[in-house]
């Protein structure tokens, strides 16, 4: 793919004919896959652009378009969300759907386009997927509890680089749901793990570390997620490179909370931050 | 129109404090019996929301997107800045304060950057305790860094994203209001409509993108928080939901719209590649740390390889045009020269409509200084971002960049209080005009979108509702909301219904280019008055031809597509008449009448104001008003980086 010392001036935009079948679903039906041929798509092109030149096409012929999640185009807001021939994201690790480029696929390709699969993730319109389970495993727990106005000065609390990397490593998580769309289980653990990974590791996280990890992982389970049972799909999909040691550390703080629990004079977790 | 500013009085350094001890308060047990409404959830919306509903107050809080933790504040990269002189390099609030008015080039209010410069040191603090992970020194101290133009190092960061950490950090804020039940959280709801009852702010109508439910909202005042309207621009560095109909729809009730011709060109983006391009991708500008900025000095040269260039043939035109500050000349000024050039014809990459449009940012120089690792640890995933782009490997050659929209200073007026000329609708972050000036120094806007969130509406919101007091709220079925909900509705069925042949992404795109050529980096009297006949001529034939698939009842991205390119149209016409009416250059708005041997010239005697458009009905143009400038402190200087 990369081109040594490129003659900058070569570049004779180069196009696919495409044979696209994309799922169309709407709210409160049953869903069905549609084919549809689509030319002259410049490999310059992202994945997004090529289905917006669909969509184009469909709407000359005023049929009506397929509807799909999609906001910052640049792989940071996570909303993008289509499972490319059966991978979420598509072929390219570390990559989302809105920076994958057409570049990556061949002329006449036949590209199968799918919302995310997932009990917890309900189909709203052909490819977007519910995702607000993800934001109530949050507001059950991912924070730190600081009113506006009441923190102290910043510099007042030290963080060795290394544990502050390893929460930004952490922190990188998008909340695209990739993991649970790639997991067989449809488990929510990497995304969860994550922000215990975030926020139990700082120094400011700790007062409330054990009800966050209690409150987000029953959370996680009303929501109908499954259970991590090692497959790893979701690393290996994961657009953000996030690695399974994260549900290892999930995992091990929520043993640490409930013995914690068990233990307590109240069998309740010991109050912080309140 | 009544542009009363409520600067307050004192020397500048004491205003806010002396303000805020006079503001009203609201009893603790009364908060909750108020009914506050923000819109959007970005940045100041999120903070907003969140510190609202920690005081007590009873919130609602509205996004387009479905996660407040989309919003576009995500895609910040550089950093935040902060007066915190951490690095004993001389920065103070004052010095903070001085760099943001210079900046703006004497266009923005100095009350306000005062403000914003002093309370910059609690939001560091305030989103350390949040759990933001900041850069840090090995002795656990946060780190600092340069941008944008700063001659000292005052930015606060966290890798390339910065944006996504301190979002995430509000919307953790927020979360935590939303499980409490203190804030209601809509998704996937899109503000169509601004309520006023008795000429005050009193509620607004959405629409719910999943149902097509269109729905009125009754509180005691607005907080709208919606960010900017670059994608006025069809192609900018902005989200492709972003859009100006929350503002817009506000201007036609009656709010006043600022400086709309203040648009930010940020110099360092990935040149446009084609026909079918809907985004350019924003390369964070701390990259003009290490890279330089080149061009071949000769025509002929533009074809070859960057590599057969030797290095006496290149022309590093901003070290050669500003000695002093280098490839780190502001954003506006390093938007212009990279134009200059190019319309010289000296640009580099691929031809788009018979341009080269491109200039090399080169790090041979710093990868030969540092090492490879060190460019790959600070920057791997801007390098890895450009590969997957374009599929070229920054490390063996120069990236190529050029100029792309990025951010609009513009905005609703807000007097000081961030309160519009409508009572009760309040304006933050990006969606107002106050801080910026005609131009944004890099690291501003993320400090702006989070001062006015946690630090400055929580207490001129109160202010305000101590005021109306408890009895203002009114019903939904007051007759204000029903015939405005009524008018969205016809709206709504009019595009359904209408049998045209052209979608709205073609009329966006034709939009874009008119304004983009005529209204983008450089601009001039005859330009600007064809633009604004093109775009009436282009929103007639709109008005005639669109054509909307879909239905009214589920996820209908055309029909959200079409009203908001319908606003942008409108919209698009009050910009071209702002730059048009503004007859000198300051910041990114450059006049090519009005100039010094390319540098903006700007007027002081006749533009030190604000300009302020009033809605004057469908179709007509927007009516132009005036707050003068008055700067107590600062005494204007000619802005020079040389």
């Amino acid at each position: 793919m990369v081109k040594e010392y490129d003659n900058l001036d070569s570049h004779g935009e180069q196009t696919l004919s495409l044979r696209l079948r994309v799922w169309r679903q709407n709210r409160g039906a049953a869903g069905h896959f549609e084919d549809h041929a689509l030319a002259a798509v410049p490999t310059s092109a992202s994945f997004l652009e090529m289905m917006d030149m669909l969509n184009e096409q469909l709407i000359k012929e005023g049929k009506d378009t397929f509807a799909f999640d999609h906001d910052c185009r640049e792989g940071i807001c996570g909303m993008c969300s289509m499972t490319i021939n059966g991978m979420p994201h598509g072929p390219l690790p570390g990559v989302t759907t809105c920076q994958l480029h057409m570049r990556n696929f061949r002329d006449g390709e036949m590209i199968t386009v799918e919302p995310w699969r997932a009990k917890a993730f309900p189909v709203i319109k052909d490819l977007a997927v519910n995702r607000s389970a993800f934001d109530k495993v949050i507001q059950a727990g991912g924070f730190i509890t600081v009113r506006t106005g009441s923190a102290t000065e910043a510099n007042n609390t030290l963080i060795p680089k290394p544990v502050a990397d390893e929460a930004m490593d952490a922190a990188e998580c998008i909340g695209c749901g990739a993991c649970v769309a790639s997991c067989k289980n449809g488990s929510a653990m990497l995304f969860v793990g994550a922000k215990i990974n975030h926020l139990n590791i700082l120094p400011q996280g700790q007062p409330e570390r054990e009800r966050r990890t209690l409150a987000m992982v029953k959370t996680m389970d009303d929501a109908g997620f499954g259970n991590c049972t090692n497959y790893g799909e979701c690393q290996a999909h994961c657009p953000k490179s996030i690695t399974l040691d994260v549900i290892a550390k999930l995992n091990r703080d929520y043993l640490r909370a409930r013995v914690k629990e068990f233990f307590s004079s109240t069998g309740k977790p010991r109050k912080g931050g309140d | 129109m009544k542009l009363e500013s409520k600067i307050p009085a004192g020397p500048v350094a004491d205003k806010w404090n002396n303000h805020k001890a006079k503001l009203r308060l609201v009893n603790p047990a009364n908060r909750r019996k108020y009914h506050i409404i923000v819109v959007g959830s970005g940045l100041a919306g999120s903070a907003a929301a969140a510190s609202f509903a920690e005081m007590g107050y009873e919130v609602s809080c509205f996004c387009y997107q479905d996660s407040p933790r989309r919003a576009h504040s995500i895609a910040a990269q550089g950093g935040i800045n902060a007066a915190k002189n951490y690095q004993n390099d001389g920065d103070s609030v004052r010095r903070l304060f001085l760099d943001t008015i210079k900046g703006g080039d004497y266009r923005a209010r100095e009350a306000n950057v005062y403000r914003l410069a002093q309370v910059s040191t609690s939001i560091i603090d305030q989103c350390v305790a949040q759990g933001v992970p900041f850069a840090r020194e090995y002795g656990g101290l946060l780190a600092n860094r340069s941008f944008g133009g700063a001659q000292v190092s005052r930015t606060f960061y966290a890798r390339g994203q910065t944006g996504q950490q301190l979002l995430l950090g509000a919307y953790s804020a927020l979360s935590r209001q939303i499980g409490a039940g203190t804030v209601k959280m809509y998704t996937r709801h899109e503000m169509l409509d601004l309520v006023l009852v008795g000429g005050q702010a009193k509620g607004i109508v959405t629409r719910d993108l999943v149902t097509g439910e269109i729905n009125a909202w009754a509180s005691d005042v607005v907080v709208l928080c919606t960010g900017g309207y670059g994608n006025v621009f069809y192609l900018s560095t902005n989200a492709q939901g972003c859009n100006v109909t929350a503002t817009y729809r506000a201007h036609r009730r009656g709010a006043g719209f600022a400086n709309p011709c203040y648009t930010q060109i940020h110099p360092t983006c990935i040149p446009v590649h084609g026909e079918d391009q809907s985004k350019l991708t924003l390369m964070s500008e701390s990259l003009r740390n290490d890279g330089r900025v080149w061009v071949p000095k000769d025509k002929a040269d533009c074809t070859k390889p960057a590599s057969e260039i030797p290095e006496e043939r290149r022309d590093y035109f901003l070290e050669r045009k500003y000695p002093s500050y280098g490839n780190l000349a502001p954003r506006d000024i390093a938007s212009r020269a990279a134009k200059e050039v190019c319309d010289e014809g000296r640009g580099v990459g691929q031809v788009v409509d018979g341009k080269r449009l491109g200039v090399y940012l080169d790090f041979s120089a710093a990868i030969k200084r540092l090492g490879e690792p060190a460019i790959r640890e600070r920057y791997g995933n801007l390098f890895d971002m450009y590969e997957n782009i374009t599929g070229e490997n920054a490390y063996r050659q120069p990236m190529r960049i050029f100029p792309a929209v990025h951010y609009t200073m513009g905005g609703l007026w807000v007097d000081y209080n961030l309160q519009s000329n409508i009572p009760g609708l309040f304006v933050g972050g990006e969606a107002n005009f106050s801080d910026h000036g005609a131009n944004r120094l890099g690291a501003s806007a993320l400090m702006q979108g989070l001062a006015d969130g946690y630090f400055v509406l929580p207490y001129t919101v109160t202010d305000y509702l101590a005021g109306v007091g408890l009895t203002g709220r009114p019903s939904v079925d007051a007759p204000e909301f029903k015939a405005a909900v009524k008018e969205v509705q016809d709206r709504t069925q009019w595009f359904l219904n209408n049998k045209g042949n052209r979608s709205a992404r073609s009329y966006h795109k034709a939009l874009g280019k008119i304004v983009w050529e005529q209204c983008g980096m450089a601009r001039d009297k005859a330009g600007l008055e064809g633009a604004i006949r093109d775009l009436q001529a282009l929103r007639a034939d709109f008005w005639k031809n669109i054509r909307v698939v879909g239905s009214g009842d589920q996820l209908a991205p055309e029909l959200e597509r079409a009203g908001r390119v319908a606003d942008f149209l409108d919209f698009g016409i009050m910009m071209c008449l702002d730059a048009l009416h503004r007859d000198e250059s300051c910041g990114g708005h450059f006049r090519t009448e009005y100039q010094d041997g390319g540098e903006a010239k700007r007027n002081d005697d006749q533009f030190a104001h604000v300009a302020v458009w009033a809605w004057q009905g469908d179709g007509q143009l927007p009516a132009r008003h005036t707050e003068p400038l008055v700067y107590e402190d600062v005494q204007f200087t000619t802005r020079s980086y040389k």
